[in-house]
This record gives C-alpha cells, sequence and structure tokens, in this order.
C-alpha cells in the first residue's frame, strides 16, 4: 500500500505547526544517541562557598574534543531577568573546540559574561547564559544543605533549577561559522552542539546546588538523588528571536517537517507490526500520560489545548484498546485516519511523534537528512519562465492566494529588528512607527504580491527580464523556486494578520528541538522544559531510548 | 575577527538601507561573503561604493550584450552583477562579452564567481593590469594580490572559456604511459576467471 505524504497546505499551516511536539527525530534526543559512547569528563570545578566560579565540562572522543565552559556570577534580584535586554545572568556558558587552554579561559572569562557584546572566535561554537528558577534553586540548596531532599512536589512545578534565555551559534558574535565543523561526522544533525551545551549546563546545574550544600554544612549536607536530578530538565524562556529562523532557512524547514512526513508515511505503510513494536508504542503512550497530566501553564490557551489533548488521547487510547486489531493489517494508518476523523491537532500530532517511537530503522536514516547545503539553492534559475513561476505559485500556494491584504486584518502586523539587541520583534503597523523597516518576514503577502503581478505578464518571458523591472520581488520569486523542489519550505499561513499567534513559529522550532512542556506567557514568549527525564552524563552508556515518556 | 555569517548578514542589511530591495541585498550578503573568504577586499569595497553613492549616479545595465557602454556615468557594479548572474545562460553563448567603466569592480566579481558556478565553465575577468581566473565558484585566481583594486575599470573584458584540457596530449600520454606500470600483464587464465561476465555472452 502506498500512502500519500501529507499535503503541505495541511502541514504547514501555523494552527498544525503550533501543535507539534517533540519525536525521535528531535535534535536533543539524537544528540544523546550520537554521543553515548563519548568520553564525559569533569574537568575542572573552581566555584566558592556560593557556588560562582568556573566549571569546564568536556565530551572526547579518540582526538575530537568538546569542552563547555561555565562562568557563575553573582547577580542582584534586580538585575535577573529573561528578556533579551538584559545584561546579566546567574551564568553564562560556551561550548570550546577542543581543550581550552589558560590564555583561553581568561580570554572568555571576560567575553562569556558579557554575551552579545562579548566577542567570541572561531574556537568557541556556542553561547548561552541562563538564570536561576529562584524559588526552586535556594528551595533544593537549602534542604540539600540541611540533610535533606528537596520537595517532590515544587521540583514537579517547575522542572529545573536554571533556564536559559539565549542559545546562540553558527557565526554569532565572531563564533565559528557551520562550515568550518559542518563535515564532522558527529555533528551531521542540525543544533547538535547548542544541545550539548544544553545538556551539559544541566550537569552543571546539579554540580553547583550540591557544592553549595557541602559548603554550606560539610558534615550534615546531602547530594541531591540521582533519580531527582533525572527528572529535572534545563528551563529556557523563548521570545520571537526565534521566529524568523523558519522563515529565513526554507529548505531547513522543510528538511524537517519532511523527515517527520517521511517517517509517518514509512509507518502508515507497515502491513504487519511486531509484538514488540506494539509493545513499545502502548508502553510510550500510556507512560506519556504523565507527561501531559505535569504539563503547567498559566495559559488559557495552552490550558485550552491541554485539555483537549489529554482527552483525546484517553478516547484514543479507548480506542486502540477496544476496537483496534493491531494484528489487522496496516494498523498504523486505521491510528492516523481515526486521528483525522477525530482529535484535534494537538492530538493528532502527538500521537505521530508517538508512532516513531518503535520504529528505529525509520527514523535512524531520516535524522542523516535534517541539516541543509542551502548555498546550493539560493540562485534564482532566472532563465526560465513567468508561465514555470505562476504555476509553482498555484501549486504550492493555494491558500495564500485566497487572502484579501485589502483588508487591515490582514496585514496589522509587521516585524521589525530592535536597535536596542538587534533582536526580530513585532508590532501593529497602524499603532507603532517603524513599519517602513520591514523585515522580509510577511511571505504570505509578498508571494500574493508577486501573483498578482504575474497575472499581468506575458507567460512566455522569463525570469531575468521579469525582475529588470521588479527587483522588489526578488526574495520571494527566490523562494518560489525553492518551494517547487522543498514543499514544505513555507508557512502556509499570512504571519502578519491579526488573529496570528506568534508562538506558534516558535513552537514549531522547539518541537525539532526536542521541548516538553510549552508554557506561553503571552503570545510572543514562552517557556519549555528541555532534556527532563534524559539520563545523567554517566548512564549515557546504555539508556532506555523511551526515556522522554518515563 | 568576524565571522562570514555577520559579514553576510551585516551586508545584506546594509544594502537595505542603502537602498537596494531585499532579495538584491540576499545576493550581495552573499558575495561580500564569498569575497572574504576568498581573501579579498570586499567590506572596503561595499563600504566605499556606499559612501559614492551618495555623491555619485550610477548607470544601471539591464540587458547585457556583447559590447556594452555606460551613456553618461559609470556602471553600477551591483546591478550589473545580478543581471549577468540573471543572463548567464544566455550570456555563455556570446564567449566573449566587453564592459566600459565599471565602478568598483570588485563587487562585480562574486557574480561572475557564481555565474561559472551555474554554467560549469571558467570565466576569465580582464580589466586595468588586473587579470582574475573564477573556477566554477571554488576559488578565484588573481594577480590582484595585495594591491588594492581600483575603483574603476575602464576596459573591461570577460571571456567564458570552454572546458578543455590545459595540459597537451603528448603531457597526458606520458603520464598515463607511467600509470600503466600499475597494472598486471592479462594472461589466458586471468582472462577467464578474474572478471565477471563470460567470454561470450550471445545467450
Amino acid at each position: 500500500m502506498q500512502v500519500k505524504l501529507r499535503s503541505p497546505n495541511t502541514v504547514m499551516k501555523l494552527s498544525r505547526l503550533g501543535s507539534f511536539h517533540q519525536s525521535k527525530l528531535s535534535f536533543l534526543r539524537s544528540f544523546l544517541k550520537e554521543f553515548k559512547d563519548w568520553e564525559y569528563k569533569n574537568d575542572l570545578f573552581d566555584l566558592n562557598a556560593d557556588g560562582y566560579g568556573t566549571a569546564i565540562y568536556s565530551f572526547r572522543k579518540n582526538e575530537r574534543v568538546y569542552s563547555l565552559i561555565c562562568f557563575a556570577n553573582k547577580i542582584s534580584d534586580e538585575e535577573r531577568s529573561d528578556r533579551v535586554i538584559a545584561t546579566k545572568w546567574d551564568a553564562a556558558f560556551t561550548l570550546h573546540d577542543g581543550v581550552p587552554s589558560k590564555k583561553d579561559i581568561e580570554r572568555l572569562k571576560n567575553e562569556v559574561p558579557k554575551q552579545e557584546i562579548g566577542r567570541l572566535t572561531y574556537k568557541e561554537l556556542t553561547l548561552s547564559r541562563a538564570n536561576k528558577s529562584v524559588r526552586v534553586f535556594n528551595h533544593v540548596v537549602e534542604r540539600l544543605t540541611n540533610g535533606n531532599q528537596p520537595d517532590l512536589n515544587l521540583l514537579e512545578k517547575v522542572g529545573y533549577l536554571y533556564r536559559t534565555t539565549a542559545v546562540y551559534g553558527s557565526g554569532k558574535f565572531g563564533l565559528a561559522d557551520r562550515f568550518r565543523i559542518k563535515n564532522r561526522e558527529e555533528i551531521n544533525g542540525p543544533f547538535r552542539l547548542e544541545m550539548m551545551l544544553v545538556y551539559l549546563v544541566r550537569q552543571f546545574t546539579f554540580d553547583q546546588v550540591n557544592h553549595i550544600a557541602k559548603s554550606k554544612n560539610p558534615k550534615k549536607a546531602v547530594r541531591l538523588d540521582v533519580d531527582i536530578c533525572k527528572n529535572l530538565g534545563i528551563g529556557n524562556s523563548t521570545g520571537l528571536g526565534m521566529a524568523p529562523f523558519i522563515v529565513n532557512h526554507p529548505t531547513l524547514l522543510n528538511n524537517w517537517v519532511m523527515s517527520r512526513e517521511m517517517a509517518l508515511k514509512k509507518i502508515r505503510e507497515i502491513k504487519e507490526v511486531k509484538i514488540g513494536e506494539k509493545k513499545i508504542f502502548k508502553k510510550s503512550l500510556k507512560n506519556s500520560l504523565k507527561n501531559i497530566t505535569s504539563w503547567n501553564t498559566q495559559s488559557d490557551y495552552q490550558k485550552k489545548k491541554i485539555k483537549y489533548l489529554l482527552k483525546d488521547v484517553k478516547r484514543f487510547l479507548n480506542f486502540i484498546e477496544t476496537e483496534l486489531n493491531f494484528e489487522s493489517n496496516y494498523p498504523f494508518n486505521k491510528i492516523y485516519l481515526w486521528l483525522e476523523r477525530e482529535a484535534c491537532d494537538e492530538c493528532i500530532e502527538y500521537i505521530v511523534s508517538m508512532m516513531m517511537e518503535p520504529f528505529d530503522h525509520i527514523t535512524e536514516p531520516l535524522i542523516k537528512l535534517m541539516s541543509s547545503n542551502e548555498d546550493k539553492y539560493f540562485t534564482i534559475p532566472a532563465h526560465r519562465t513567468i508561465g514555470d513561476l505562476k504555476n509553482i505559485i498555484e501549486e504550492r500556494y493555494p491558500d495564500i492566494l485566497k487572502i484579501n491584504y485589502e483588508k487591515r486584518e490582514n496585514l496589522k502586523n509587521f516585524w521589525f529588528i530592535s536597535k536596542n539587541k538587534e533582536e526580530p520583534r513585532y508590532a501593529d503597523r497602524f499603532v507603532e512607527d517603524g513599519a517602513d523597516l520591514e523585515q522580509p518576514l510577511a511571505i504570505a503577502r509578498d508571494i500574493k504580491r508577486l501573483y498578482d503581478k504575474l497575472l499581468i505578464t506575458k507567460n512566455d518571458l522569463t525570469i531575468d527580464k521579469f525582475l529588470f523591472h521588479n527587483s522588489n520581488l526578488r526574495h520571494v520569486v527566490r523562494r518560489a523556486f525553492i518551494i517547487e523542489n522543498f514543499p514544505y519550505s513555507e508557512i502556509q499561513d499570512n504571519t502578519i494578520g491579526e488573529n496570528v499567534i506568534p508562538i506558534d513559529m516558535l513552537r514549531l522550532k522547539l518541537s525539532f528541538f526536542g521541548a516538553l512542556k510549552f508554557d506561553p506567557r503571552s503570545d510572543k514568549w514562552l517557556r519549555i522544559c528541555m532534556f527532563q527525564g534524559a539520563p545523567l552524563p554517566h548512564q549515557l552508556k546504555n539508556f532506555d531510548q523511551q526515556w522522554i515518556y518515563n | 575577527m568576524k565571522s562570514l555569517s555577520e559579514i553576510d548578514i551585516t551586508s545584506k542589511r546594509a544594502s537595505k538601507a542603502a537602498g537596494f530591495s531585499w532579495g538584491v541585498a540576499e545576493e550581495i550578503g552573499k558575495n561580500i561573503r564569498l569575497l572574504e573568504s576568498f581573501g579579498l577586499a570586499g567590506i572596503k569595497n561595499l563600504n566605499q561604493y556606499f559612501i559614492s553613492r551618495k555623491t555619485k549616479k550610477f548607470e544601471n545595465l539591464n540587458l547585457i550584450t556583447k559590447n556594452n557602454k555606460p551613456k553618461k556615468n559609470t556602471f553600477c557594479p551591483i546591478v550589473l552583477g545580478v543581471s549577468f548572474l540573471d543572463q548567464i545562460k544566455s550570456l555563455e553563448n556570446l564567449s566573449s562579452i566587453k564592459f566600459n567603466k565599471i565602478s568598483f569592480p570588485l563587487l562585480f566579481l562574486p557574480f561572475l564567481s557564481r555565474s561559472s558556478e551555474i554554467i560549469g565553465k571558467k570565466i576569465y575577468l580582464k580589466f586595468n593590469n588586473f587579470k582574475f581566473l573564477c573556477n566554477m565558484n571554488l576559488n578565484i585566481l588573481s594577480n590582484l594580490a595585495k594591491h588594492d583594486c581600483p575603483i574603476l575599470a575602464n576596459n573591461v573584458e570577460i571571456n567564458i572559456i570552454e572546458n578543455k584540457d590545459n595540459f597537451s596530449e603528448r603531457e597526458w600520454k606520458s603520464l598515463y604511459k607511467l600509470s600503466e606500470e600499475t597494472f598486471v600483464e592479462e594472461t589466458e587464465s586471468l582472462k577467464k576467471s578474474a572478471a565477471g561476465a563470460g567470454l561470450t555472452d550471445n545467450d
């Protein structure tokens, strides 16, 4: 049986993308798998009694070494902010390529805590900073100091000791360009070094609380229980900075979503499912209910989504227990068709992720296809014709062509870069100044403009000649030729309309990272948790692949 | 040191601010990144060009022909470059193209380099006393060395070089003969047993 790939016009809608969940394809899970047999080491732990100072952690294999350098600093409560405008953080980190020399550490001590206004070199791969969840951090330190383990209810509500507020890579602030490292086998997957940084930061947070407690009360203090550590992750506060990324990297976006869609297609095409595979799927699903019921958020928008998710997952469980015969042919296709018929977007994508759990042989090869050589697809094939371009747009952007941009509500907002920290922002063009400096992120509107122009242009005219007088549309001409070969490269929605929820764009990216527990704090930023439940570095050699649901 | 990613993004944004469309600004970002990665003074020339744009008018050339002369001013290297890149499939047939007066010719160079990759042929550029060989966007050979690239190229000649060997048949034969010394002499027995198909395959 041949199953068709799902239509980009369904999958690439913001509401659907904003319902994506982590899966076996997610970068933090593929990172753990790739680095499981690397040697982990804490090379330096030079913190004072209050937990401030420098620490270094490394992963090494053969001649290759990656070192996380941590700088923990004292800041006042007034200075602590997760917003990008902050200038100080509880800790700052960089992932160094190799073993840092004393000179490197001194240089980085001066630059890394400054973050965006510091300068890094090609020897550094990623850069980040994090703030304590003060409530949880202080509670854990106090309990450990007095010889007790922390209150698990409190830990469950938050899920981490620190949250990162930005993770930078790929040439930002002088960091190494991607081309310098792209041929390394172990990082043949997107954001792998960013994941390594976050994972090692998680270990630092445990070591720091243990160290402070021990320093405060050497005789009585106890270490944070290993199982408790395992159930803590690293938080992350994420704002709009992430949103333009998925617009600015169309082929990469396609490769992420295409891998997910290919996995789903291949799973639906499995005629007979083995008993072991069925068991993994069912066990993951049942265990995952805990992830839903412990998903805390103050956001009414997300609360509603969680409520429907839980309700539909329970109905789905009932369906597979009472109606579905797993021994029948193509059971996962039956499952998917049931979902499309019966479940909300959030539940459909939740189960789609879950369906990948038993099938390493399907997901593993796809993980290798999730990077992209973007430069290869940059040049416009200007020898082609207007007729070609028109056909591509009609085929690939059907719903976008229906949007009426004469209506104010459809072009209400604009994306811009703030002067303050060079970060992307989103504002009402009819209220705020700056729309004349709009970033080229309103792709749907510009595609519509291009199409309107094409309608009054001769079909046999070549693109080079069209561009003589339509240079303002060049960026979308490029995109249209990209989407011809990369069907999932474009969000099939208006990103500047009145009803857009920008965090849907963030959620798409974060789900591919492997984030859990999306907690929107407004329509423009959210908190998440990463690596919660993940094996600790010393457990990496042999760990349960379904750790995320245990 | 600035990363190539920073060079790309900043050049793109500056180009938009200087008045180019986003699509052209994207091309400029990629080009300056390319020049800098090849050790050529992209940022310096782009800066000089943008300063010069404030007081000087440049001429745009859209349709490129065999001989191209500006009417009044000098050619804008960006608009000319974009046209060259977009029209390369048809320009390929001309084999030799001439221009008079291109301002900031170094900014025109990466368009040639990328065009060379598209058609899979080397492109040779000559102006004043400088020569550049664009090798399918893999590298650019030049005698520019440590000289600053002039800000005006008066008589510019571009040759699209047909793919051909740059050695003689005699030189090739000599090398091939030496390579044969790694081969094993074939015997009757090896003929029968050392390869896959049969000696006759008429079935």
